[in-house]
């Protein structure tokens, strides 16, 4: 038993963070101001993410934490460990045992199901904010649904690189009437979130959380003559050999020799358990088992 | 013919302190009217209001919409007003910073409003940009350059571009060639008179300086602590002033 | 075409004082179509003034001007403007130059104003041009830096690009040569053979004789002077 309510937050907090997520459900894409808290860790290391996760859970719940796809970086572990000591739930690895995932910059490749919840770290959530500085103005955006100014930025894209350069955090546009910033997934992400799951977005920093129900409609912009493609590197994962993963690039040596790996790192050793050998796979599990010993 | 713009009994108080007062007008199509007066005439003001950027505590502004029906601008909504602002009207600021968008090019300034209205296309919109920035007299090679990279008469030129390119039918000026070089200025007034010309603009244009109204406006209405204390055509008030006001006005102005 | 009548023109001097200066009291006029009447008296009894208030330029005290049907004096400033653009042309003394607006351009606005064909209009204005002796290497330039002669000719041949139904001429053969000075009347007994009503002030004796059916000295609209 711990000295803490249930994960961390007063009932009183949980209750405004929950009426918010509902708003945000209500009014998919919308960003819905709430009175973030003081957390045990600075802002800008998912404090949103964090709270919105702590209103969400209940004992029964099982935890899965994932920051650009890995369930074992520093800041996952840390936020795991918070969890499972202030709200005494289950945690897991495994994308399709989790009731509750909160993650950083990148949505599971494995599809999700109408029973999970997906909780995204947000760092700003106004989609406009570096073309506009203006909150009021942006605001007033969002109501009149004046978006011309995005598709600034994107003619901007086309006319410096030839092609819309945005590659994460890729504006959407939600149920035909909010633009979204989806937080920064890479757009490979971006199909994904017509998905069956709830989505919640946090950013506590900015005090906004906003969230996507069930199938919502979700459609990233682009122009007619330059349509939106989610693209990701042109290889498959060294290590599971999947062609249909977003690919972290790692360097191996001074020599500039390179591996494709699967950024989720649950989707990969499932698919490697499964027996799925990528190109490099023995290679690598040689040279882990040399530093390991 | 039915006018434009009827303006009807505007008047604007900061406090005690009379904005403007009592300001009746019609505006044709086609017109352009000028309104001079000095520093704290309330000629500003009275733009400001007639542009639905101050609310005006008496008056009506009743613009001829598309449809034929005269709306009053003070009551209309905001995202009504506003769409007005990026279609039927536009605002050519005295200094460019205001009335652009300076962390984006040129062809995206053009383009903006464009995107706002709906366009979707990417080579449509860009090829509409570089044909207004040659209208405006910016060579297409500009077409990516931010405005930061632009002279003085530049911007100016680039944010009529800008105001222009969705065809609106009433135009406010606020001193469009204040700041600027005397033979920058020419060129910019000239271009103006082209482009009224050319679109049947209606145009209100404030300004201090009489040499601007001489060139560019049909009629004149001059103002002095908030009232307008003389109007009609141009040429009569600058050759025949009535009032004692535009008589000193007039008469100050230094021939070279 | 022209018809002024109990015509009056007061000048107040606020910053002197509010001096008020009559100039004009009860002026008469009538100009018929085809017809050319001379403005004459000495210098400052008013031939100017006149002119000027049926341009509606100059306001008038009261009394009223009716040009085409349309009453100057009481009309709209809309209705002014129409009435400069189609009927009535003004050919003053002073060609007022916009800077950079190339001559061919300058003497082809008053028929683009009414609408014409850009081709036909600069056509029209070429013709001109040419008629009152002015280069063809000029025409892309603008006129301010032209001679005074040279300006006066530019501003006649604006003057009559359109055919005006009623044209006022300030001085038309001031600072001309006698060739041009021929043109110009030529160019008068054109308009007048296809129906102008037109007033004119010409210092010039002969040329006066020559284009005018009648005269009217303004001196007796002078208050206190009447006869």
């Amino acid at each position: 038993m711990s000295d803490y309510n249930f994960a961390y937050l007063d009932e009183q907090t949980k209750r405004m963070i929950r009426r918010a997520i509902l708003k945000g459900l209500a009014i998919p894409g919308y960003q819905v101001p709430f009175a973030s808290r003081e957390m045990p860790m600075p802002y800008g290391w998912g404090t949103g993410g964090v709270q919105v996760s702590a209103a969400t859970l209940t004992p029964d719940d099982t935890l899965k934490v994932i920051d650009q796809g890995a369930d074992d970086t520093t800041n996952a572990v840390s936020i795991r460990k918070f969890f499972e000591k202030t709200a005494g739930v289950q945690a897991t690895e495994e994308t399709a045992q989790a009731s509750v995932i909160q993650t950083r910059h990148r949505i599971p490749e494995e599809d999700l199901r109408e029973d999970q919840i997906l909780v995204y770290q947000v760092p700003i959530p106004e989609p406009l904010r570096f073309l506009e500085p203006s909150e009021v103005e942006t605001r007033k955006m969002h109501s009149l649904e004046e978006y011309g100014l995005m598709h600034v930025k994107l003619y901007e894209d086309i006319a410096k690189h030839g092609a819309i350069a945005t590659s994460y955090a890729y504006p959407v546009k939600v149920e035909g009437r909010y633009v979204m910033d989806p937080s920064p997934i890479p757009k490979f992400d971006n199909p994904k979130m017509e998905m069956a799951a709830i989505q919640l977005f946090g950013a506590g920093r900015e005090q906004r959380i906003y969230a996507l129900p069930p199938y919502c409609q979700v459609v990233s912009l682009d122009f007619e003559d330059y349509p939106f493609e989610a693209s990701k590197a042109d290889h498959a994962c060294d290590m599971c050999g999947a062609t249909n993963s977003y690919l972290d690039e790692v360097i191996m040596d001074d020599a500039g020799n390179r591996m494709f790996v699967c950024s989720d790192t649950d989707f990969c050793t499932s698919r490697r358990k499964a027996g799925h050998m990528g190109a490099q796979a023995a290679a690598a599990s040689a040279a882990l088992k040399e530093t390991a010993a | 013919m039915t006018p434009l713009l009827k303006v009807e009994n505007i008047s604007k108080f900061y406090g005690r302190r009379i904005g403007c007062k009592d300001v009746n007008f019609d505006l044709y199509p086609g017109e352009v009217m000028g309104i001079v007066g000095e520093s704290g005439s309330g000629k500003s003001t009275l733009l400001n209001c007639l542009a639905g950027f101050l609310t005006p505590e008496t008056g009506e502004v009743l613009f001829e919409m598309r449809d034929g029906a005269m709306r009053d601008t003070v009551t209309m909504s905001e995202p009504e007003r506003r769409m007005l602002s990026r279609t039927d009207w536009a605002f050519v600021h005295q200094h460019a910073r205001d009335g652009l968008r300076m962390n984006v090019s040129a062809g995206g300034n053009v383009g903006e409003r464009l995107m706002a209205v709906g366009a979707r296309h990417y080579g449509n919109i860009r090829e509409e940009a570089i044909d207004w920035l040659g209208r405006v007299e910016i060579n297409e090679t500009r077409v990516d350059d931010r405005p930061t990279q632009f002279s003085g008469g530049m911007q100016q030129r680039l944010q009529i571009a800008r105001n222009l390119v969705t065809g609106p039918r009433l135009v406010f000026m606020d001193e469009p060639t204040g700041g600027l070089d005397v033979s920058v200025q020419a060129r910019l007034l000239d271009l103006l008179r082209g482009l009224v010309r050319e679109m049947g603009l209606s145009a209100i244009i404030v300004t201090h300086d009489l040499a601007v109204v001489r060139l560019l406006a049909d009629r004149l209405m001059v103002m002095k602590d908030g009232h307008v204390v003389e109007t009609g055509l141009t040429d009569q008030v600058l050759d025949d002033p009535q009032h004692a006001y535009t008589q000193l006005l007039v008469s100050s102005v230094l021939q070279v | 075409m022209i018809e002024i009548k109990d015509l009056s023109k007061t000048f107040t001097l606020h910053n002197q004082g509010s001096v008020v200066i009559p100039v004009m009291e009860a002026a008469e006029l009538s100009v018929a179509q085809g017809e050319c009447v001379a403005l004459t008296g000495a210098s400052g009894a008013g031939k100017s003034t006149l002119m000027r208030m049926i341009y509606g330029n100059y306001l008038a005290a009261g009394g009223s001007i009716v040009v085409d049907g349309v009453d100057v004096v009481t009309a709209e400033p809309r209705d002014i403007l129409a009435l400069r653009r189609e009927v009535l042309g003004y050919v003053s003394q002073f060609l007022r130059v916009v800077p950079r607006v190339p001559t061919l351009d300058v003497v082809a606005e008053p028929l683009l104003s009414v609408g014409a064909d850009t081709e036909a209009a600069r056509d029209r204005a070429r013709d001109l041009l040419a008629r009152l002796n002015i280069p063809e290497r000029l025409w892309s330039l603008s006129p301010t830096s032209f001679s005074g002669g040279e300006q006066q000719r530019v501003n006649i041949a604006r003057g009559f690009a359109h055919t005006y139904p009623a044209m006022l001429l300030d001085e038309p053969t001031a600072s001309l040569d006698a060739a041009n000075r021929e043109t110009v009347l030529g160019l008068i007994e054109e308009a007048k053979a296809r129906g102008a009503a037109i007033i004119g002030i010409f210092h010039d004796e002969a040329a006066r004789d020559r284009v005018c059916d009648r005269e009217i000295d303004v001196s007796v609209f002078t208050p206190g002077m009447a006869a």
